[in-house]
């Protein structure tokens, strides 16, 4: 067996061990899970020894995840097990929880690899929500509201990529000074013009239901009524998939984040790139603050991006700079979230909230994969470094 | 040629203060264009109300006696959160020293709040001084660790720190809410069913130099801060570990080839950036909020108002205390309680005091570029 295949078993073994102790198998000793963790150790080890590093860690992280899950789900009642482990309903809440965070990390990923960091996603995002949300109130259709959601990301985008492009300013606090300007904007704002009543009731993006797959059993479930912006998260990751590594745009994108001085000799502008790319993470971004508050919960809070923005950074990271790897990762932030959300059954006989502390789970996670669990990540060379023409 | 020497620099020095002026300025001018837009109020009538909630107006030589001791009054809490700004702000500005940018100051506030109130809660009877050094000890070590964590991740596996603080805030914000939350360890068993935690007792509390103890007046920890501000100006300009620290802010690669520990230097740095912020929130447990509920981790803004703090005051000692006393009025003046509603709407004064630290942000970036263009400009002439 390849080193690469041997990992790629470990890690699904480390996913088994914690399957067969949940429903809809539920085995009921702990041996099982842990013995199962084990194989999945083992495969992982021997990837590593042979070479495949980053994948091997990646089967030793789901062998301790995995069985340590799997073993205590062994300890719990299978009532609660039952409530918290609908599959079906708990990969449909993750696929919606990963949405916003697909969309920002797509967007994140075009102005990396054109060099210009962006931390201020987040902000981006807040605004995309509020102005997504204000729009829709005031024109009565979802449509233009997300037009003008994403329009207002951009604004917001080009005004962040004329301080870092043009006059150089350092990217990090550039970022920061976004963030801080989109929070107390749409705050203020929102308590302006709709006070302490609330957003009202608005026209929400539709989801899409598709029947021809009632009859797949779980398939169905996870997949039969999903948002709009959802199927269009999910075809974006795709597309940019293609893009960005096979088209000539796409080349001339990861030449000005790799080597700017080489692009420019050659003939591509770094400004107009840099510029292009800043503004279409706004967008993107914004999209995926918009669905928060027109397609997801259908109002808008002060900071209700609540640090989505920097988790879609480390998913970012954690895919290595790639829309699949990025992707895997906010689907993987957008399952604890789903999990966190479904341990409430725990709490109801007193004793500590485990749903409130398990809120901590994606940031947690986040830690992990920003420390390299699976090895270092390797930025595009000229990330952060502002460009100067000569 | 000695006077050209000292006019250059006499320009520097007061380039160094021109620059975090002009920017405060023209922050509150585009946050007064604001005001006008949406509400077509006068932006100096609201920025006097503000300066009235801060009690600033206590210096004022003019006003009345009734009105000095409401003044006071107002005076006392901004001097407060000016106390807790002038740590968070220092959480930033040691960590920025070493090229590292701190925006956990939040999550490391939290820290310390959470231990303050824990150990400021139980152990009854112990001897006031005593329990009051643990306290605080415990706390600031707290947040040490915390920020530690991300110090330790950017030296052995080069994670940036920005992700891991905001990944630590929130991390903080949601341990603590499950620890002060129904059926949590901290909640308090007086009976009460509110997510909030027991009161610090008596022997735990600060001493209150100015105004009412069980009102918020002003206690010791704003000697505390400012003693906390003579060791940072101590530590980073006159002592090894400030130079290894500074060195590295500045060049990685030349610290290393000199010699300079760089992972030591970046966990430290990180650490004592963290221990600054915990101790921000020990002092504002101990010194007058004495409980911590569930409501006040997820509201509070004191460690975030840091950043702004530290870069407006260049993060130099005498900037941050400066700039944590412009925003510590800032926040307090627009409060809920301290702003006059029919001035301004304080909800939407709190978000303007965000918006205001984000133009400052923003233009400290910018008015580094004009002191460049200005330098450069003079240099060319001459």
């Amino acid at each position: 067996m390849t080193p690469r295949r041997l990992a790629t078993s470990g890690i699904a073994l480390g996913a088994l061990a914690a399957w067969i102790a949940l429903p809809p198998l539920e085995l009921r000793s702990p041996m099982f899970p842990m013995l199962v963790a084990a194989g999945a150790a083992v495969a992982g080890a021997l990837a590593i020894r042979k070479g495949a590093t980053r994948q091997g860690r990646l089967a030793i992280a789901a062998a301790v995840f995995g069985g340590s899950l799997g073993v205590l789900a062994t300890f719990s009642s299978t009532a609660h097990l039952e409530a918290v482990v609908g599959w079906s309903a708990l990969l449909a809440a993750m696929l919606r929880y990963a949405t916003p965070l697909l969309f920002a990390a797509v967007g994140g990923l075009f102005s990396e690899r054109s060099g210009v960091v962006n931390i201020g996603l987040e902000g981006m995002m807040l605004t995309g929500a509020f102005f997504g949300i204000l729009g829709d109130d005031k024109t009565g259709s979802w449509e233009l509201g997300l037009a003008i959601g994403i329009l207002a990301g951009g604004v917001m985008a080009l005004l962040y990529a004329f301080w870092a492009i043009h006059l150089r300013v350092d990217q990090i606090i550039g970022g920061t000074a976004v963030n801080f300007i989109a929070l107390g904007l749409t705050g203020y704002l929102f308590i302006d013009i709709y006070g302490n009543r609330g957003t009202p009731e608005v026209a929400s993006v539709p989801d899409i239901h598709l029947s021809f797959l009632d009859r797949i059993p779980l398939v169905g479930n996870v997949f039969g009524q999903l948002n709009l912006l959802t199927w269009i998260a999910l075809a974006l990751v795709v597309v940019t998939a293609v893009v960005v590594f096979r088209t000539p745009l796409g080349l001339r994108l990861r030449a000005v984040g790799e080597f700017p001085r080489a692009a420019e000799t050659v003939g591509i502008s770094v400004f107009v790139t840099r510029y292009a790319a800043v503004v279409a993470s706004g967008m993107l971004a914004a999209a995926g603050g918009a669905y928060l508050s027109i397609a997801f919960v259908d109002s808008f809070n002060q900071n209700m991006t609540a640090g989505r923005g920097f988790i879609a950074l480390a998913a970012l990271i954690f895919g290595n700079w790639r829309p699949l790897g990025a992707a895997g990762a906010c689907l993987l932030f957008g399952f604890s979230t789903a999990l966190a959300q479904r341990l409430a059954v725990y709490s109801q006989h007193g004793g500590i909230q485990i749903d409130v502390l398990f809120q901590a789970l994606p940031y947690v996670l986040t830690l992990i994969a920003v420390a390299g669990v699976i090895g270092r990540s390797i930025p595009p060379a000229a990330v952060g470094i502002p460009y100067r023409r000569q | 040629m000695d006077e050209i020497l000292g006019r250059y620099r006499l320009l520097q020095r007061a380039g160094g203060l021109i620059a975090p002026v002009v920017t405060s300025v023209m922050a509150f001018l585009v946050g007064g264009l604001v005001i006008v837009a949406t509400t077509h109020k006068a932006p100096w009538g609201v920025y006097r109300g503000i300066f009235n909630g801060a009690g600033l107006n206590w210096i004022l030589p003019w006003i009345s006696a009734v009105d000095r001791t409401n003044a006071g009054y107002n005076l006392q809490q901004t001097l407060l959160v000016t106390t807790a700004l002038i740590l968070t702000g220092l959480a930033v500005s040691f960590a920025f020293r070493c090229g590292l940018f701190n925006i956990g100051g939040q999550g490391q506030y939290i820290v310390g709040a959470v231990f303050a109130v824990w150990i400021g809660s139980s152990l009854s009877g112990l001897q006031p001084a005593v329990h009051i050094v643990l306290a605080v000890g415990i706390a600031t070590l707290g947040g040490a660790v915390w920020a530690g964590i991300a110090g330790f991740l950017r030296a052995r596996f080069g994670a940036h720190e920005v992700i891991t603080t905001i990944m630590l805030n929130w991390t903080a914000i949601w341990v603590a809410s499950a620890l002060l939350g129904q059926g949590g360890p901290l909640q308090g068993k007086n009976g009460s069913d509110n997510p909030i935690s027991a009161d610090v007792v008596d022997g735990a509390k600060l001493t209150v130099i100015w105004g009412d103890p069980l009102l918020q007046g002003l206690s010791i920890g704003i000697f505390v801060a400012l003693a906390a501000l003579v060791l940072y100006w101590i530590v980073t300009s006159r002592t090894t570990l400030g130079f290894g620290i500074r060195t590295v802010g500045k060049s990685t690669e030349a610290a290393r080839y000199s010699g300079i520990d760089v992972a030591r230097s970046t966990f430290l740095a990180m650490a004592i950036s963290g221990g600054f912020a915990g101790l921000a929130g020990a002092l504002d447990i101990l010194g007058w909020q004495f409980r911590l509920s569930v409501g006040d981790v997820q509201a509070s803004q004191i460690g975030f108002i840091g950043i702004a703090v530290a870069l407006l005051g260049r993060n130099t000692a005498v900037g941050v205390g400066l700039s944590a006393l412009l925003f510590g009025a800032l926040v307090n003046g627009t409060s809920t309680r301290n702003l006059d509603p029919s001035v301004f709407r304080p909800e939407l004064a709190g978000n303007l005091t965000i918006l205001i630290q984000g133009l400052v942000v923003l233009f400290v970036g910018a008015d580094v570029l004009v002191l460049v263009v200005l330098s450069r400009l003079r240099r060319r002439r001459a």
